[in-house]
């Protein structure tokens, strides 16, 4: 059987705060991502797919529960150590606009993890002019402001971003939720050409199940926490077994 | 569109009148010594008291020094002491705040407290009690000033680095492989330097005055050191009877507390968002 690239094990997070009862965000969430794969995480808001991925890139400390990248544990890596994680793990944020410094180019942004990973001013600057003819934008793009440049080229950009420096595993959260239909899937043909060519997996969170269903190749149902329902898309959606599973059917067909 | 654009042109004109007055200020404070028509410091009690004249267009004091020579003499102190006393606070405040911000939890409060305990008390009372303790002269007047007013930064950084804390692009940048340094230098100052220099240029203002409060109080600079603040209070009985002695540094003043004002209120409206600001 495959390694699997990612691995979460019953991840458990517990937000505690003073005067409040604690509060269970995640329990027991478990699964793996194997390579090349296209896994979905879909919920509603507050179901907590955003504290898993935020568990995975090591914005949040898991209460309880280990995560493993390519078999290596970093649930508790900190500073430096995230450096090394961060070159096989990255991320596509929700809102395009708002994941690039407004007073830096969409060029400089690319070309930041190429420089922190030891490249040349020069080269990673051209390097991110190629990484955006990837990502369909045109050279220009690098010399542009994030508020210059519409959701759909931004996300673009993000992506170029993202894959600048050759991750396995790509998180993409709610990464076309804020975009136009059309937009929407456009992004996500450019998603699908790219994991072909740079061979990388996908954890896709999202809300939608009829977006999941055409593009990825398993699906995890969240609903408070904890994972309801797994199996491949079309199944799912045909045979439902939970009454939430099919509320969340039926509120989109 | 239209009219924002408008605005946005008057703006620019007055940025540049006031950049150019303050500036025009700072080049002739600094060569206020090849400016001056007369010795600042010569006495001469024959022409004591003298009326404005073609010679001697603000007069002479009480020891027949030429007032405008001194008014311009005073401009380096004055001018000088203020914009150093701002910039090193500024830096020192905007330096805690930042931390404060970014390490957070016992550290935080620990400062925060302690610039509070700075805030709680009356800002230039609590000035003339450090430059009382610490003794005349210009450099402990700006201790003094520096003391009280490093809080005001320090808040203002504080706040501005926490709301950059929790951007999407600060993760972005972190995901990026960003050290804390670079995190901060690259990312957290030049989003927040704005508002911080807003505060600065609005405070040079209120600084000047407050520096020149101290000298008139002889806190400050000692005669016969020409400084606008202490030349007021060595000439103040001369208010009644020769006017244009104490009010020339006065106007001095106020032009330069005018001028740097305004100068702060157009850089604010410059960097504001809603004018499109970057």
């Amino acid at each position: 059987m495959m390694k699997p690239v990612l691995q979460a094990e019953k991840l458990t997070k517990i937000f505690k705060s003073r005067g409040r009862e604690p509060y269970t965000a995640v329990a027991d969430v478990s699964f793996s991502l194997f390579p090349g794969e296209k896994l979905a995480i879909i919920g509603e808001s507050g179901s907590g797919k955003t504290t898993v991925v935020n568990m995975i890139t090591r914005l949040l400390d898991p209460t309880e529960g280990k995560i493993f990248l390519e078999g290596e544990e970093i649930t508790a890596k900190k500073g430096r150590q995230l450096k090394e994680t961060y070159k096989k793990l990255q991320m596509v944020f929700q809102s395009p606009v708002e994941s690039f410094d407004p007073r830096r180019t969409l060029g400089d942004g690319i070309a930041e993890s190429l420089i922190n990973n030891g490249m040349g001013r020069q080269d990673a600057r051209q390097e991110a002019i190629r990484l955006l003819g990837l990502c369909n934008l045109a050279p220009e793009y690098a010399d542009r402001y994030p508020g210059e440049v519409s959701g759909g080229q931004c996300q673009r950009a993000a992506i170029a971003r993202a894959i600048a420096i050759n991750p396995r595993v790509l998180i993409l959260d709610e990464a076309t939720s804020a975009l136009d239909v059309t937009v929407q899937e456009d992004i996500l043909k450019l998603l699908t050409e790219l994991k072909d060519k740079l061979d990388m997996s996908y954890l896709f969170i999202c809300h939608d199940i009829a977006l999941v269903q055409n593009f990825c190749d398993r699906v995890l149902v969240m609903y408070q926490g904890r994972i309801v329902e797994e199996g491949i898309p079309d199944e799912v959606i045909r045979n439902p077994k939970e009454e939430y599973t099919r509320n969340l059917i039926a509120s989109v067909l | 569109m239209r009219k924002q654009k408008v605005k946005k042109n008057h703006l620019k004109v007055r940025l540049i009148i006031f950049a150019t007055l303050a500036a025009a200020l700072i080049i002739c404070a600094f060569f206020s010594e090849h400016l001056c028509p007369y010795d600042p410091y010569a006495q001469d009690l024959s022409i004591a008291k003298a009326v404005p004249s073609p010679e001697h267009l603000l007069g002479t004091d009480r020891y027949g020094r030429d007032m405008l020579s001194r008014v311009i003499a005073g401009s380096k102190t004055s001018i000088y002491s203020t914009l150093l006393l701002v910039g090193f606070i500024n830096l020192f405040g905007s330096a805690i705040g930042i931390l404060c911000a970014w390490v957070g939890s016992w550290l935080d409060s620990l400062l925060m407290r302690i610039s509070d305990l700075f805030l709680a008390f009356p800002g230039l009372v609590f000035a003339l009690a450090v430059a009382a303790i610490l003794g005349g002269g210009v450099q402990n007047a700006i201790i003094a000033l520096a003391a009280i007013s490093w809080p005001k930064y320090a808040r203002v950084a504080r706040s501005q680095t926490l709301a950059q804390k929790e951007t999407v692009y600060l993760r972005a940048a972190r995901l990026s492989g960003c050290s804390t340094f670079a995190l901060i230098t690259r990312h957290i100052i030049p989003n927040i330097v704005g508002p911080i220099l807003v505060t600065a240029m609005l405070d040079i203002g209120t600084m000047m005055m407050e520096l020149a409060g101290l000298s008139f109080l002889g806190l400050g600079a000692k005669p016969p050191a020409a400084e606008w603040g202490s030349m007021m209070s060595d000439t103040r009985n001369l208010l009644a009877t020769h006017p244009w002695v104490t009010l020339a540094p006065g106007f001095a003043i106020l032009i330069s507390v005018m001028i740097f004002n305004l100068l702060g209120d157009t850089v604010r409206d410059w960097l504001d968002p809603e004018n499109g600001g970057r």
